[in-house]
């Protein structure tokens, strides 16, 4: 047994034009859980594809040992046969397979006549589910768990091919709270088994929470390895570290003066487009000029599908009650006439609803309001670049130009393109559902500054966030939804973290 | 005039410092240009290609008029397909459409005397409906396209077979004849050439210039990068020089095809119709991402419908010029035109997944396979071996194309 079980020492790897990574060193040792954290685009992602194989040995320079040795991985399979398992933020199982199916994919279960071994299969993947504490039949499809769950699947899945060191990148970002807790736990007991993991996250409060030492990554160099059990380490540390300078605050200063109501919703149900249930029932809420109002709330609450369903009935069926905007009933039967009546929505999921990828800047910022620059049905392209090029300097949009490929940019960078293109719409209400989702903390500061420009110039703000700290410190008054009910209603000033998840957890322990 | 000049909006993906500069590098113009324009210069090569495999007949007169006679209604519906295959979708029954289309138009015409206008306007009336037969089931039931016009490909060709009642028809009028076979010459006179089919390439060329530089003018009013002067009007005179020698060679022999002046009319309003109309740009939203595109206001269900009613529309057209060019309606016209639709679309780059593509590109894309069959015939090739180039060459052109765009940094 040797003290260090992975040795990355010098790893440099180079892009046409770019250094990704620069001499970068990470040292994990056996049975520790070790945070890796840095802004996006700082390379982390790519110093974990360094390391499973992903970009072969000599592709890049520097030394990786593993156990002691020196190793050149060509691909991943190299690495996992190693005892490195990589867990991606995107999960990769087959959602009509089975549970057992998905854990044993290439790497099946035989038989002796070649055939794959049922019984084995489903009996080693059952003993796979006990040890990372996943109560469900090994022959369910795993469409039908939900997104914790299928997380544990691939941590079983992993297992199953008896990884030594496990990787996750940002394994939480898509589990509510209880979830989260329940994976950390895991990650705790599988390093008191001897499974080293390295864990990539934005959530600071879990790493400092579970890591046992955090390397912290900039601008494709190491910063510095910090020791998390000798002594305190907080979370403004890690963020120094990371933005290479103080943030003074999470939270841009605002002065808070609401004027008058802008939109209310009232005694708003919608049902579940397949299933025979409510998602949400009898919402009431409001939202003035000048105002942020938060909407906290448990994954499955209905957050998304109340949001979605106000605009233009994106969402759900049978869906009954009234919405007013400054004070007068409105039809919003579509997406179109919610944009005319001033409602935009931009969604937490902006790859797949958000954005067109494969186009540019500038055709994404004017796919929702491309009305205004037409005549007679013809867009008026060289007004369309001037509304682009405003965007982009108005909101700092990093990108060469505006004719740049939306894929290719970074996701906070993304966040602003969907951004402007609500705000090209020229919206009195703007719901963000989940606006600093998988963005760097210096991203997350332009974003709430942005909101904070918009309530000044008037406009009515709804934040929906799955980050209770984020709302306490963006919001001015925050309603909580439980079960698709709303069950609280609290100014900032007088709300904690604590009344809040009492809040949102409320309904679930009413019925039982 | 089919226009060769890279679109605008694309040519300036490349870095910024060298738009900037009024693009001064030779090496980044060429490596940008080789990118963007890939599909102009294989098609440049292919015509050299051929021209001397054949000896220069490729590009003789009469030849010439031979290629846009006979491909021109494989171009008509690569215009349609490949709207479709931007919006995501595709159309498999268009061949059906077209042997429909031309079916009707001909018992008309040909069994009850009806002029030729009723005819064709009828066999337009016609591939309208199909297009909207089609446009219902995949844009308001909601089923793939792929399996919708699969569908119809067997009933459209079921119900040419019964209108026609399993015979050919044929011949035509000589003034329906006229929509494929026509030419429009000697308007002006001339010596031993027609002066009108020159007229006209002059009033497009000139058309053409007034339109770039009114654009470049805007763009720079705009203070949006443009190209260098001396480069501009280097592009300008070369459109202008292969566009004249064009109309100097047809010139030389019949004169002006009414087809080429039809075709030409369908690239310039359909070009200009994708590129900047709110509908156009709504066909490239859905494609690139559908639920990105509904959840911006725009009516997905509407604009689905209604470019398969314009794909069944530029099919009635395509088959009044085959049943005219044919001289005649058999029950198994247009076999495997969609086919040949579809791999123009991709040759001139349209993205399997959807959202890339441009109707330009398509009617290049057309052209080059035009100017292989074309060429391999004057060779006396076999048809087996023109097949199999055929084949490669559709293989190659997207394979290239992934190629080029994995180089360009785009995971898609």
């Amino acid at each position: 047994m040797t003290d260090v079980l992975l040795e990355m020492r010098g790893i440099t790897k180079r892009f046409p034009g770019v250094v990704a990574l620069q001499d970068v060193s990470l040292e994990v040792r056996p049975g520790e859980i070790h945070a890796i954290c840095g802004e996006n685009g700082a390379g982390k992602s790519t110093l974990m594809k360094v390391l499973s194989g992903v970009y072969p040995s000599g592709s890049y320079d520097g030394e990786i040992r593993f156990d002691g040795k020196p190793v050149h991985f060509a691909g991943i399979r190299d690495s996992e046969s190693a005892g490195i398992g990589i867990i991606h933020q995107e999960l990769a199982l087959v959602p009509y397979l089975s549970i057992a199916e998905n854990i044993f994919l290439g790497n099946e279960r035989r038989g002796r006549n070649g055939l794959i071994d049922w019984n084995r299969t489903n009996a080693e993947a059952g003993e796979l589910l006990a040890s990372v504490g996943l109560h469900e039949s090994p022959v369910a499809p795993v469409i039908q768990l939900g997104v914790g769950k299928q997380q544990l699947v691939e941590i079983a899945k992993a297992l199953s091919k008896d990884v030594r060191l496990l990787i996750l990148d940002e394994p939480t970002a898509a589990l509510n709270d209880v979830d989260s807790a329940h994976l950390l736990d895991l990650l705790r007991r599988l390093r008191d088994r001897g499974i080293a993991c390295i864990m990539i996250s934005h959530k600071l409060s879990e790493i400092t929470a579970i890591a046992d030492s955090t390397t912290v990554i900039r601008d494709g160099r190491t910063v510095e390895t910090l020791d998390m059990r000798a002594g305190e380490v907080t979370q403004e540390r890690i963020i120094r570290g990371m933005v290479g300078r103080d943030l003074e605050s999470f939270y841009p200063e605002r002065n808070s003066a609401p004027g008058e109501e802008v939109l209310r919703i009232e005694d708003w149900t919608v049902w579940h487009p397949v299933q025979h249930r409510k998602v949400v029932d009898g919402a009431d809420l409001n939202v003035r000029a000048g105002e942020v109002v938060g909407i906290a709330g448990l994954m499955g609450a209905g957050r998304t599908e109340l949001a979605m369903s106000v605009f233009g009935r994106s969402y759900g069926r049978n869906i009954s009650g009234r919405v007013y905007m400054h004070g007068k009933q409105v039809r919003a039967r579509t997406v179109a006439e919610a944009i005319d009546n001033g409602i935009a929505y931009a969604t937490e999921d902006r790859k797949r609803y958000g954005l067109n990828l494969i186009a540019d800047v500038r055709t994404n910022v004017s796919a929702a309001g491309l009305d205004k620059l037409a005549r007679g049905g013809w867009v008026d392209g060289n007004e369309e670049i001037k509304v682009a090029e405003a965007s982009r300097r108005d909101l700092n949009i990093k990108t060469r130009t505006v004719l740049d490929v939306v894929g290719t940019l970074s996701g906070g960078n993304q966040q602003k393109v969907v951004l402007s293109k609500w705000l090209f719409t020229d919206p009195d209400v703007l719901i963000l559902d989940e606006p600093t989702r998988g963005i760097d903390v210096g991203a997350k500061f332009e974003i709430y500054t942005i909101i904070n420009r918009l309530v000044a110039q008037g406009k009515a703000v709804i934040v929906i966030s799955s980050e209770l700290p984020e709302l306490l410190g963006t919001c001015d008054r925050i309603y909580t939804l439980s079960a698709g009910r709303i069950t609280g209603e609290l100014p900032v000033a007088q709300a904690t973290q604590e009344d809040l998840m009492a809040l949102m957890t409320m309904e679930k322990e009413l019925a039982g | 005039m089919t226009r060769t000049e890279p679109e605008p909006a694309v040519a300036e993906s490349a870095p910024a410092a060298a738009l900037h500069a009024g693009t001064s590098d030779p090496r980044t113009l060429i490596m940008r240009n080789l990118r963007q324009s890939g599909i102009y210069i294989a098609f440049v090569a292919i015509v050299a290609l051929f021209t001397v495999l054949t000896n220069g007949v490729l590009l003789s007169p009469g030849n010439i008029t031979n290629i846009v006679l006979q491909y021109s209604y494989i171009l008509v519906l690569a215009i349609g397909m490949v709207i479709l295959i931007i919006a995501g979708h595709i159309d498999l029954s268009v061949g059906s459409i077209v042997a429909l289309t031309g079916a009707v138009s001909a018992v008309l015409v040909i069994q009850n005397d009806q002029p030729w206008a009723v005819g064709a306007l009828a066999a337009v009336a016609v591939g309208i409906a199909v297009g909207a037969w089609h446009g219902f089931w995949v844009a308001y039931v909601g089923m793939p396209a792929f399996i919708v016009t699969l569908a119809g490909m067997l009933l459209f060709r079921g119900l040419t077979l019964q209108v026609l009642d399993n015979v050919s028809l044929s011949p035509f009028p000589p003034e329906y004849q006229k929509v494929a076979g026509g030419f429009l010459n000697g308007l002006l006179g001339g010596q031993g050439y027609d002066a009108f089919t020159l007229l006209i390439a002059g009033i497009a060329v000139a058309g053409y210039t007034v339109s770039v530089f009114r654009t470049r003018l805007a763009r720079i009013r705009y203070e949006q990068p443009v190209e260098s002067f001396p480069l501009f009007v280097a592009r300008v005179l070369l459109v202008a020089a292969v566009v004249m020698y064009f109309a100097w060679q047809l010139a030389h022999a019949r004169g002006l095809p009414i087809v080429l002046i039809v075709l030409a009319v369908l690239v310039l309003a359909y070009g200009l119709m994708t590129k900047s109309s709110v509908f156009g740009r709504q066909v490239y939203a859905i494609g690139g991402n559908l639920s990105a595109a509904m959840l911006s206001g725009v009516k997905v269900r509407k604009v689905n419908f209604w470019i398969f009613v314009n794909m069944g529309f530029l099919a009635g057209v395509a088959g009044v010029i085959y049943s005219s060019r044919s001289n005649g309606a058999q029950p198994a016209a247009g076999n495997m035109f969609e086919l040949d639709a579809i791999a123009a679309a991709f040759i001139g780059g349209a993205a399997v997944a959807g959202g890339v593509g441009t109707v330009v590109g398509a009617v290049v894309g057309g052209l080059i396979m035009a100017v292989m069959s074309n060429g391999m015939q004057l060779m006396g090739v076999e048809q087996s071996t023109q097949s199999i180039v055929k084949g490669l060459v559709l293989l190659l052109a997207v394979a290239f194309d992934i190629y080029n765009k994995r180089r360009a940094g785009t995971t898609r």
